[in-house]
């Protein structure tokens, strides 16, 4: 028995090392980005507009890896770190901060407030083991849910983010009014071959890349990924993996919160109510087509994802449009993209939970 | 023998090129209580399992050799077919539905029934039960095992002794039951159960069933049995009538002289009168290796076996210690007493734990060597790490010059430390494991079936490795092993588990007698029948 079960891990092992949805969308990806030379579409814009949605999308889909690595699977309740980032910001503006000190206060109470909504989620998970991902995911969207009764009914006066009459905060709420709209994007920005590179937006991305790949490295992040793999092995071995459970978590609720400050000023506005109800899916699917899969993720897969995920979108968009003028194609597109490669990965969800 | 019920000729099993079977032949008579006996690995179950048709059977490649019932050939490639030529089973585990009465239970599936109005228009998937002619049915077959019991009773709650005569009344109310299988029926029994069963066993056998009777308690068998068969290693080692023999010659002839590991003699050995370890009424709770209340003494630098049959709790002890599985009693470790169910705690205290379940909790397979042979260090005792401020990072430098040193060591067969582990063979991951257990410099080794799957070189390799620990190092070590010939080949003494308590402790060159009838717990009967029989 036991030297047939080996085979199999190796035979998967190796097939997972190519990754059957990366190969996929790699291929659209490159179909998409002929056809777009084809009907010549103007590349600079296309690939400024890449760089800028890989950047912004980047820590979100980060987020996704201490939360697999614990082996509590993709982080489906994303929601709450993004709630709690975007419930910094409007605080922030209700302070009447600008800026880049609206970007740093909202990041510094950010961080505080998901690290605390990440220790009670890791806490609701460590009560549910066996049924992680379908919990995460109705915790992200009961969170929403709750957090649009904070929107409308928050006493927030500030003139830049109420309705024009009534209580409660606008959906979408400008940046630029406050002096916050791109401000990571502009810092070093440069233009070559017409292409708008947002250096500041990479650093970011790039910076906690490194972090999060260092992390792995030490001794948190080993024991972290020992429970994630084998939490019997990691138990018979002393440690609680309760804890690492929570620790992982905690992380990944923080990196929510950060991604959707860069997400936002990139964007240009904070989007309120129920924009953070599906933001968790397009972060999901885009590790996963990176090569992760819901018990093992590493850095690579986020920065593969990204590229390829978002790179897809933006340029089919366009592609879309030209060729089937007077169709949202891109928008159907995307959906099917999303959604049948978090189908596919959770088809091959295979021991983390069972164990 | 004329009018055998059911003759099994020649029988011979392969798994993968691994013959677990080799020219079985079997013979059951008419009214005969037919014993097999055999150490766990023997080829008990295997020859059921082709008796039945077992699909295990069939999806690997099937079976050579003849089966006849009643002098007709026949062919059973599924249970069903088994079922149609008469052949009946009482499971070990209660195959029976707690929220059914009795009745229900015996008939499930056969339930007789009547028509109705639905039925003459939907046909006879809408009759209804015949509830009385059930239970009459089931009345009748109660009788027969002369069981009070109102059979109009639910099974949850009944004690599992009724549990075991309901699944006989079962196979009993089957119409053509020609041959009956009781697979180690009294292993959950108490022992007036026990005798209850028995001689309804006896009883159901003049009524002209042949019926075959697999357990490893040799008293039982001596007192039921009209002929044993003892199966050892898949072949057939004897037939004979039970009482011609007794059971120190059946407990002999079933541990038989295996190739054995040569045990040589050592020199350089420090055994001290110091107790390293002392187990005081241990109780494990690990399902299906129960510990219940062990007491055994480890001196200082010794290698003490533990040994006995599957399922009787020699696994448990050492799971136990570790605090793997729950644990409550006292655990005195260099006489300290150890905090039960404490993993960190037992490691801090110096204990190193080699799993049996190797790929369970032994090894992270995805992983490379290096990580596998540091991991409890690293986490448990900070090191092979390097500081930067307040993080503590690996240290990749230090973690694979001691991997090497290790692979050295150990002789470990790989392309590099950084090999992922499940691309091991068996014998290389095992020293991988046992790699893991030394890096944490233990005081004392507690090693559980280090031998299990892997090929016999390798586990030369791997016991003569554990000695040498023990010799140079002083390594106190408890090896749990289910091969007793590997226990004799480098242990002290060897304790014996039976049903969840320490049987006896033997020296390693004890006879095979002495082993046979201690695993099979027959060693306190074994004095008096011994005598009757030698007379």
């Amino acid at each position: 028995m036991s030297e047939s079960v080996a085979e199999r891990h190796t035979a998967d092992a190796s097939a997972k090392k190519i990754g059957l949805p990366t190969i996929i969308i790699g291929i659209f990806f490159l179909i998409v980005l002929i056809a777009a030379l084809i009907i010549r579409l103007p590349m600079p814009v296309l690939i400024s507009d890449l760089l800028r949605r890989f950047g912004m999308n980047g820590l979100l889909v980060l987020a996704m890896v201490p939360s697999i690595q614990s082996g509590t699977g993709p982080n489906f309740a994303l929601p709450i770190g993004i709630v709690c980032g975007l419930l910094t910001i409007v605080s922030g503006i209700e302070f009447g901060l600008v800026g880049i000190w609206l970007i740093l206060f909202a990041c510094i109470a950010g961080t505080a407030l998901a690290i605390a909504a990440g220790y009670l989620y890791g806490k609701l998970l460590n009560s549910i083991k066996g049924a992680e991902m379908m919990i995460a995911t109705y915790t992200g969207f009961s969170i929403v849910a709750l957090m649009s009764l904070v929107w409308l009914m928050v006493p927030f006066a500030s003139k830049k983010m109420g309705w024009l009459m009534g209580t409660g905060l606008r959906e979408t709420i400008q940046l630029d009014a406050v002096g916050a709209d791109s401000i990571i994007n502009k810092f070093l920005m440069f233009t070559i071959f017409g292409i708008k590179v947002p250096t500041g937006l990479l650093l970011v991305f790039f910076v906690f890349c490194i972090l999060m790949w260092l992390f792995f490295k030490t001794k948190t992040g080993i024991a972290i990924m020992a429970g994630g793999i084998n939490p019997r092995y990691a138990q018979a071995s002393g440690l609680n993996t309760d804890k690492y459970r929570i620790i992982a978590n905690i992380i990944s609720t923080v990196l929510a919160a950060l991604g959707i400050i860069l997400f936002s000023q990139s964007y240009g506005y904070a989007q309120l109510y129920l924009a953070p109800l599906n933001m968790a899916f397009p972060a999901v699917a885009a590790i996963l087509i990176g090569g992760a899969t819901a018990s093992r993720a590493s850095v690579s897969n986020v920065i593969i994802g990204v590229f390829l995920f978002q790179g897809l979108l933006t340029t089919s968009m366009p592609v879309a449009n030209q060729l089937f003028i007077g169709t949202d194609l891109s928008e159907i597109i995307r959906m099917v993209i999303q959604n049948g490669i978090i189908l596919y990965a959770l088809t091959q969800v295979k021991g983390v939970a069972k164990q | 023998m004329v009018n055998n019920l059911l003759t099994m000729k020649n029988i011979t099993k392969e798994y993968f090129g691994n013959k677990v079977l080799n020219n079985i032949n079997l013979e059951i008579a008419k009214g005969e209580i037919h014993a097999l006996i055999g150490e766990n690995g023997a080829g008990k179950s295997t020859l059921m399992n082709i008796l039945f048709g077992m699909p295990v059977i069939s999806s690997t490649g099937g079976y050579q050799g003849t089966i006849e019932i009643a002098g007709e050939p026949v062919h059973i490639n599924t249970p069903h077919a088994a079922m149609a030529h008469g052949i009946g089973m009482v499971h070990q585990e209660f195959m029976l539905i707690p929220g059914f009465t009795i009745t229900e239970n015996i008939k499930l599936n056969r339930e007789i029934t009547k028509e109705n109005i639905v039925s003459r228009i939907f046909g006879k998937q809408y009759e209804s039960l015949d509830i009385n002619k059930m239970n009459a049915d089931a009345r009748t077959a109660l009788d027969k095992m002369e069981m009070g019991i109102e059979e109009f009773t639910l099974v949850a709650g009944l004690p599992v002794g009724h549990m075991q005569f309901i699944e006989i009344a079962r196979e009993i109310d089957k119409t053509g039951l020609k041959i009956l299988v009781f697979d180690e029926p009294t292993a959950v029994l108490t022992e007036s159960e026990t005798q209850n069963l028995l001689s309804a066993i006896k009883k159901l056998a003049t009524s002209g069933i042949g019926i075959i009777f697999i357990s490893h308690r040799l008293d039982e068998i001596m007192q039921v049995s009209d002929r044993v068969t003892i199966l050892r290693d898949g072949e057939l080692v004897v037939t004979m009538n039970t009482k011609d023999t007794n059971t120190h010659e059946i407990a002999q002839l079933m541990i038989g002289r295996k190739v054995s590991f040569e045990r040589n003699e050592t020199k350089n050995r420090t055994l001290s009168n110091d107790t390293m370890l002392k187990l005081k009424n241990f109780v494990v709770r690990m399902p299906g290796e129960d510990v219940k209340g062990v007491d055994l003494e480890v001196k200082k630098g010794e290698i003490v076996g533990i040994g006995g049959l599957a399922g009787q709790g020699k696994l448990g002890i050492a799971n136990g210690i570790m605090g793997i599985y729950p644990a409550k009693g006292e655990v005195l470790f260099e006489g300290k007493p150890l905090k039960m169910n404490d993993p960190k705690g037992s490691i801090t205290a110096g204990l190193g734990f080699v799993s049996e379940d190797r790929r369970g909790i032994g090894l992270l397979l995805e992983s490379s060597i290096e990580l596998n042979t540091v991991f409890t260090c690293m986490q448990i005792k900070n090191s092979f790490l390097k500081r930067v401020g307040p993080i503590k990072f690996k240290d990749t430098k230090k973690i694979r010059a001691h991997t090497k040193r290790m692979i050295k060591e150990l002789d470990i067969r790989c392309t590099s430390s950084e090999q992922r582990v499940g691309s091991l063979s068996g014998g290389n991951q095992q020293k991988v494991c046992l790699a893991r257990a030394l890096t944490q410099e233990p005081k004392l080794l507690l090693v559980s079936e280090p031998t299990r799957g892997i090929d016999v070189g390798a586990k030369r390799l791997v016991l003569d490795h554990m000695k040498k620990l023990n010799e140079e190092q002083g390594i106190t070590i408890v090896m749990t092993s289910s091969e007793l010939a590997e226990l004799r080949s480098i242990c002290d003494r060897i304790a014996i588990i039976c049903d969840g308590k320490v049987e006896g402790i033997l020296p390693p060159d004890a006879s095979d007698a002495d082993f046979g009838l201690m695993m099979s717990g027959s060693k306190r009967t074994n004095t008096e029948q011994g005598a009757i029989h030698n007379v």
